[in-house]
């Protein structure tokens, strides 16, 4: 079916036919997942309009926003400071990689036990199906695993990469190492854009920034009320948006959006029955579309109340200080900032652990679900952690290991409900 | 409703179907059937005839019961549930529930007032369940049912260090070739699968009693390696495979009062 997009889509080298049966599964699923749900907020039409032209309206203002001369700069990990992005003019894209896509030609160049993840991102690349990929300008990798390290190696021979490296420990060389990576990201981005990073345009991208992780904390804050006011997947829906749509517009949409789940909490109205398990899930990030796990746990009578996330609070939870003056103090506190980040890449990574116990126990769950990516050895292997930590504090925790694909389903639904017949 | 009306507990697993009715407390009847490539047509079949005035589904076929069955009352619970339900109704003291069906493992951790307090299962490769034994039996032309025994005959331990069916099935017959008696054979698969299901165990705690139950506890060479791993003897029930479905059934009756 020609859609007004085409001609877009094949000038960005797209493989037409195997994109449309793309959008064809995105838009069924979508339906059944989302759609389908009852007594949603009126404010959620937003997201919905904004994932049903994914591919389609979006991409075409990054290609009007280029056409003038902005750049794009496409990212996999919240390591990567996007203020330093916004603030020479450019756009920032988190690019997704949460689909079963392109698997047998990214197997032919990476390794079969390799996570989904990269998987996928290196699939949409060679299968030619992600239009974010193909506006980018530059693709900023980050060194936060062994897979995605060497994997951007690979990666590098089909699209324009450059590589941040993340500190593994956070002692004070670890960040004098963090600010060295920042300030050569930061005449990187200078160079590709052509554009100088000054203080009153820093100023403002760090308050834009702060401005959206604000209006997220405070979509978890009213999410948290009891009785659940909004679905797990509806929140899981917002916070992967956040990654690609325009931050200004997002952000006063989802203040709207707030009010609304303002005054569905003040009137006490929950969108499921009263005792429904609430659960907390925490681990890998559940990139666009990869919505099944928590399809999964919202159809077997329980209720997702937080994302310990990258694509969830570790994305929102920390803001940069707002009171530097000079380039250098922005420069230092974005350092400071996200050398906040609990990635299980971190050794020890104490504070994680700590963050999911609290976190647990504010958002007052009945049980934690632990989730890894199959071959995801730091979140796996801190996942023994979290559990002994929340046996402590008498939180029962489950503990999966899954993948983008659906061969698993039915395994994964009789564990999800068997926890949740534990905690009613 | 009186409880002594009757209640049916249906148990769709992978390899056969297991239907147990109640009276009260009393099994008054069960039947099991292959599971075959028609579930549903096997469940119709067992059914057919059975008053029963609700049934309860379990096993990885349950939804199906639920999605088709439009004309009877019927509810589903998981395996863990129905296993924890029926393991403690045969053994009230019983404190771990370790069942090994066609292509799940389950090691299930009750808590002292029988609650499921927590679980493990094997993911989505059916290593280690009944399904390896009946293909490892196939490959050494035994029957399924004396496959145990036939083991326990073996005179030494042969370490299997694939637990993928199909490796393990190369490992086998390259032993084959070099000369090895099959009954150590066999009990080299044994061990395999046992070792791998105690680590399962181990991790929910393997507090005794321990009760084994699933079709492969009908096996007396796994057992025999189980209890020898554990160091203590397993409860295993005159009808193994009957758990599950007897505690979904249970689970009606719970419903009921």
């Amino acid at each position: 079916m020609p859609t007004p997009y085409d001609e877009m889509w094949e000038k960005l080298n797209l493989d037409l036919p195997a994109h449309e049966g793309l959008l064809q599964v995105l838009g069924k699923f979508y339906g059944d997942i989302y759609l389908s749900q009852e007594g949603r907020l009126k404010g959620m039409e937003y997201l919905d309009f904004v994932l049903s032209e994914v591919h389609g309206l979006r991409i075409q203002e990054l290609q009007e926003a280029k056409a003038r001369g902005r750049k794009v700069i496409g990212t996999f990990c919240i390591f990567v400071p996007e203020e330093l992005v916004l603030a020479a003019d450019a756009i920032h894209v988190g690019l997704c990689a949460g689909a079963d896509i392109g698997k047998e030609a990214a197997e032919k160049i990476l390794p079969r036990n390799t996570c989904a993840l990269i998987k996928s991102f290196v699939g949409f690349k060679l299968a030619r199906l992600c239009p974010f990929m193909e506006s980018c300008d530059l693709v900023v990798g980050e060194t936060t695993c062994d897979g995605k390290k060497k994997a951007y190696e690979i990666f590098a021979n089909y699209a324009p990469v450059y590589v941040m490296e993340i500190p593994q420990m956070k002692n004070a060389c670890d960040w004098d190492l963090w600010k060295a990576e920042i300030q050569r990201f930061r005449e990187e981005i200078e160079a590709v854009t052509g554009r100088k990073i000054t203080a009153p345009k820093l100023r403002e991208a760090i308050r834009l920034v702060n401005r959206r992780r604000r209006v997220l904390q405070r979509l978890n804050k009213l999410r948290a009320a009891v009785p659940t006011p909004i679905s797990g997947r509806d929140v899981l829906l917002i916070n992967q948006i956040s990654f690609y749509d325009d931050p200004t517009r997002f952000t006063d949409k989802m203040e709207i959006l707030c009010d609304e789940l303002e005054d569905r909490v003040k009137a006490g109205q929950g969108i499921v029955p009263h005792k429904t398990p609430r659960l907390l899930l925490s681990g890998c990030p559940m990139a666009v579309p990869n919505w099944k796990l928590p399809y999964l746990v919202e159809s077997s009578g329980a209720v997702i109340v937080g994302e310990e996330s990258c694509i969830g609070t570790r994305n929102t939870r920390d803001l940069v200080d707002e009171g530097g003056e000079s380039l250098k103090d922005m420069l230092d506190f974005i350092v400071d900032r996200y050398m906040k980040i609990d990635c299980a890449c971190f050794t020890p990574n104490a504070e994680r652990v700590e963050h999911i116990v609290d976190l647990a126990r504010e958002l007052r769950v009945d049980g934690v679900i632990h989730y890894a990516l199959s071959f995801c050895q730091p979140y796996a292997m801190e996942a023994f952690k979290v559990e002994k930590a929340l046996q402590n504090a008498e939180i029962p925790m489950m503990s999966l290991e899954t993948d983008y694909s659906l061969e698993d389903v039915g395994q994964l639904k009789t564990r999800v409900e068997a926890f949740v017949e534990m905690l009613r | 409703m009186h409880p002594e009306e009757r209640v049916a507990g249906i148990d769709i697993g992978s390899r056969s179907i297991e239907l147990v009715l109640l009276e009260g407390e009393q099994m008054v009847y069960w039947a099991q059937a292959p599971t075959t490539f028609d579930p549903l047509a096997q469940c119709r079949r067992l059914l057919n005839n059975q008053k029963a005035h609700r049934i309860v589904a379990t096993g990885y076929g349950r939804m199906l019961l639920l999605e088709n069955f439009n004309d009877r009352e019927v509810t589903a619970i998981t395996e863990i549930q129905a296993y924890a339900l029926g393991a403690r109704h045969l053994c009230p003291e019983a404190r771990t529930v370790l069942d090994i069906g066609g292509q799940d493992t389950k090691a299930i951790a009750l808590a002292p007032d029988g609650k499921v307090a927590k679980f493990e299962m094997n993911d989505r490769c059916a290593a280690g369940t009944g399904k390896f034994l009946e293909f490892m039996a196939a490959a050494l032309q035994v029957s399924l049912e004396s496959f145990g025994s036939f083991a326990l005959e073996a005179d030494k331990r042969i370490q299997i260090n694939s637990m993928c069916t199909v490796f393990a099935e190369s490992e086998a017959t390259s032993l084959m070739a070099r000369g090895e008696r099959p009954a150590n054979i066999a009990m080299g698969l044994h061990l395999a699968i046992v070792q791998r299901t105690i680590a399962m165990v181990h991790r929910v705690g393997s507090v005794a009693p321990v009760l084994f139950a699933g079709g492969v506890a009908h096996n007396l060479c796994v057992k025999f390696l189980l209890e020898e791993n554990l160091r203590q003897p397993l409860i295993v029930p005159d009808h193994p495979d009957l758990v599950g479905a007897l505690g979904a059934a249970l689970h009606g009756k719970m419903r009921l009062l």
